[in-house]
């Protein structure tokens, strides 16, 4: 029996992998139906409202947090590739609900939240695997992004999985848990700072020799990759996701 | 510049003062964060100094925390002291005036600066002197106390050897426990020979930048200040309600000549800097030096239980600050920050402050906290107010060393609702950013909206199907911002729910 046999999971594709970076939900489908869960994606889903929120802007995140409740309210698991999303829901949707002073939505946030898991927790927490019969012959550096470690508090999962992946060669990245300095907003409102966090977190990853930059979440690869690709530093970006999909059989999708 | 141009710049001694004379430059007239920090980004000294200071006492807070078994419970026994002090503050407070006139301490009570402010000028020219020695403190800082002092006739000497540094050098500190970490020893060799001969005994003619030389200099300059002084000046780190004690720490001995040797002793003191009872102060005892310095135990501990004959200060004043701190106390979220005891580990490992150092945040108090309670105290109506809870990546680094445990990123976040209430509250006509803000709101509430939205980037990925990053964008804005220094990803000409509607269709 495959770990995943009978459980259904509502994949919460980010509204930025969505737009920006599909490949990496598609990835997320590809190892969760090859452990044999089934995978639906509510098509009614759009943003988990982190940005809005966290740029002080309360009253305009609330309908992202009732649409979230509405997309997702019957699943028992939903899953997302974003360590920063995830635990915007977790820490947030509550705060949100209560700023709009709606009992019930509040309830319903805190209810939900339990259901809501990074893909990497999902992984190795619900489905108890750590092995997913990845294959991926190539240097990598993994930066651990603050939001996965300190929010949504995923821990050293993500490692766990790279681990386990045959062929792949695993570099010690300089300074992991020093923010990148994406920020959301704060990477156009403090662009100056911004662009220096991550200089050096890029000079950090091109330091370590490898071909690709991993992480959980793309908006912080967006960010040092953008860097890393404007100095022509040769690194990669890649999302965890993508580097799981992988097989020695079969290439991505 | 060479370095002998660096010197000949030195400043005329302005005979009209009786101590160095700050930076004109006023905290609330500041520019706003993102453009204070231009000048700091590219002083690569600076960045060397901050980084290299920053990172070894990181280092050495981890190491230290990780010796106390029990650290994580120390910390919310701290957090629930401070939380039962916000909660009962009248009654604290009274308990420790009563406590503290019985065991001869004269206390005072003062709204805000200014009245701090004019009630330790009056104690000061009650004394017929003029001059005081102080002992580092934030709340006299606050309420710029030295340059009140000098106004009144009175020359006010910091004696931190840090202090001093900034002192002389008319400078502003940039940290709360290290406040001259921007200034490396060629500076502060340069600073004590160009400035000390002006107020007191000079530097040595021959004077290395040895840290113990200069040291040393520092030494013989504050020596004949502390045997003159008739009056001390403090701020204070606690103060035990139950017994009316009032505790000082500090590092460097400085502190204890200003609390032993001067006739009188003046401390202004926040009144959030209450613990009910002597047991509680352990856990603080413990948590502090571990935090703010990285050691086991704090140097120099100074706990004054009212006067005694023939040792210590034989009048003993105590100034009990509000300056704001009721009113942050009104907010159910923001009045965690009054927990802090201002230990300056949030902003030793703050990444932001780490590159910019602390003058950037226009405010005594810099980094993470600084982020979160200045614009508290102050309001959010200046820009440099407005921007500092924006100064933060909300990585988060901070939450996990606060040893009072304050939630700083939601404070922050919290500080952010704010500032957008204030100007929606000024401007009811929508700005740039509020519209787009609006509009985002509206386009992430159904799912067919934000479907809708994509048409742009699936448009744009179709019509450059073989460009994977967009280079420079010069529309100013958040555009530029991004794109001035980081390529963007070209959009992909098939979003994800249009890869999966097409899968499922062809199931
Ligand atoms: S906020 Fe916390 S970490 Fe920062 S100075 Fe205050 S007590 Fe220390």
């Amino acid at each position: 029996m495959a770990p995943g046999d009978g459980k259904t999971v509502a994949l919460f594709a980010t509204c930025i992998n969505d737009t920006m970076f599909p490949s990496t939900p598609k990835a997320v489908v590809q190892v969760l139906e090859r452990l044999g869960c089934k995978v639906v994606f509510p098509k009614s889903q759009s943003c988990c409202g982190q940005m809005l929120t966290n740029t002080g802007y309360y009253d305009e995140a609330i309908p992202s947090v009732r649409n979230y409740v509405k997309t997702f309210d019957e699943y028992d698991y939903i899953v997302g590739p974003s360590g920063s999303c995830i635990g915007a829901v977790r820490h947030q949707h509550p705060m949100i609900a209560r700023h709009a002073k709606d009992e019930g939505l509040e309830t319903a946030t805190e209810d939900i939240v339990q259901r809501t898991y990074d893909f990497s927790e999902f992984l190795v927490d619900v489905l108890g695997v750590e092995d997913v019969g990845a294959y991926f012959p190539h240097r990598v550096t993994f930066h651990p992004t603050c939001h996965s470690m300190r929010i949504a508090k995923v821990g050293d999962k993500p490692q766990r999985l790279l681990r386990a992946v045959r062929g792949i060669t695993l570099l010690e990245l300089p300074q992991a848990d020093q923010c990148c300095g994406f920020g959301g907003t704060f990477s156009v409102k403090n662009p100056d700072v911004s662009v220096a966090m991550g200089t050096d977190k890029a000079r950090n990853a091109a330091s370590t020799g490898a071909e690709y930059l991993v992480a959980g979440d793309n908006a912080c690869l967006m960010h040092i990759g953008g860097i890393l690709n404007r100095g022509n530093t040769g690194v990669q970006r890649i999302h965890l996701a993508e580097i799981l999909a992988n097989t020695e059989e079969g290439a991505t999708l | 510049m060479t370095i002998d141009q660096s010197r000949s710049t030195r400043r005329e001694v302005d005979r009209n003062r009786l101590t160095p004379a700050p930076p004109t430059e006023s905290y609330l007239g500041m520019p706003a964060f993102p453009k204070g920090v231009k000048s700091e980004l590219g002083n690569q000294q600076l960045r060397r100094n901050l980084r290299h200071a920053t990172t070894t006492i990181r280092g050495k807070r981890a190491m230290r925390q990780a010796e106390v078994h029990n650290w994580q419970e120390m910390r919310t026994a701290a957090e629930q002291i401070k939380n039962r002090v916000g909660r009962h503050l009248d009654h604290y407070l009274i308990q420790a005036e009563e406590k503290m006139t019985a065991a001869g301490i004269t206390v005072h009570w003062a709204r805000d600066a200014e009245e701090a402010n004019r009630i330790v000028v009056d104690i000061t020219k009650s004394k017929n002197t003029d001059e005081v020695v102080k002992i580092k403190s934030m709340a006299t800082q606050e309420t710029d106390l030295n340059e009140a002092l000098e106004e009144a006739g009175i020359a006010a000497w910091e004696t931190d050897l840090a202090e001093l540094i900034v002192q002389m050098g008319h400078d502003k500190p940039s940290h709360i426990l290290v406040p001259a970490i921007h200034r490396n020893r060629s500076e502060v060799r340069e600073i004590f020979l160009d400035e000390m001969g002006n107020w007191g005994a000079p530097a040595p003619a021959d004077i290395s930048d040895d840290p113990p030389e200069l040291a040393n200099a520092a030494r013989l300059h504050l020596r004949e200040k502390f045997l003159r002084a008739e009056v001390g000046i403090s701020g204070g780190n606690f103060i035990v309600a139950d017994t009316g004690s009032l505790v000082i720490v500090e590092s460097e001995g400085n502190g204890r000549m200003c609390l032993t040797l001067p006739e009188t002793l003046i401390s202004v003191v926040g009144i959030e800097k209450l613990v009910p009872t002597f047991d509680d102060l352990e856990v603080f005892l413990r948590l502090l030096p571990r935090s703010s310095t990285g050691e086991r135990m704090n140097p120099y501990t100074s706990i004054w239980t009212g006067v005694t004959e023939g040792d210590g200060p034989q009048d003993l004043h105590v100034v009990l600050l509000d300056n704001g701190r009721t009113k942050v106390l009104e907010d159910p979220v923001g009045r965690e920050a009054l927990r802090c005891i201002r230990c300056s580990a949030c902003m030793n490992v703050c990444p932001v402050y780490e590159r910019v150092g602390g003058h950037a945040y226009g405010s005594v108090y810099p980094g993470p906290i600084g982020s979160i309670l200045t614009p508290q105290l102050r309001g959010v109506s200046s820009p440099i107010d407005q921007s500092l809870p924006f100064a933060s990546s909300l990585c988060g680094a901070c939450d996990e060393v606060c040893p009072v445990k304050i939630p700083i990123s939601d404070i922050l976040v919290h500080m952010r609702h704010k500032v957008v209430e204030y100007k929606k509250g000024k401007r009811p006509i929508p700005t740039g950013e509020r519209v787009l803000f609006k509009g985002l709101g509206w386009m992430m509430a159904k799912g067919n909206r934000l479907a809708g939205a994509q048409t742009f980037t699936k448009t744009a990925g179709k019509l450059f199907k073989r460009k994977q990053y967009i280079g420079p964008i010069p529309i100013p804005g958040y555009a530029a911002n991004w794109t001035n220094a980081r390529d963007i990803p070209m959009p992909p000409a098939q979003t994800f729910r249009d890869w999966w509607a097409e899968r499922e269709d062809t199931k």
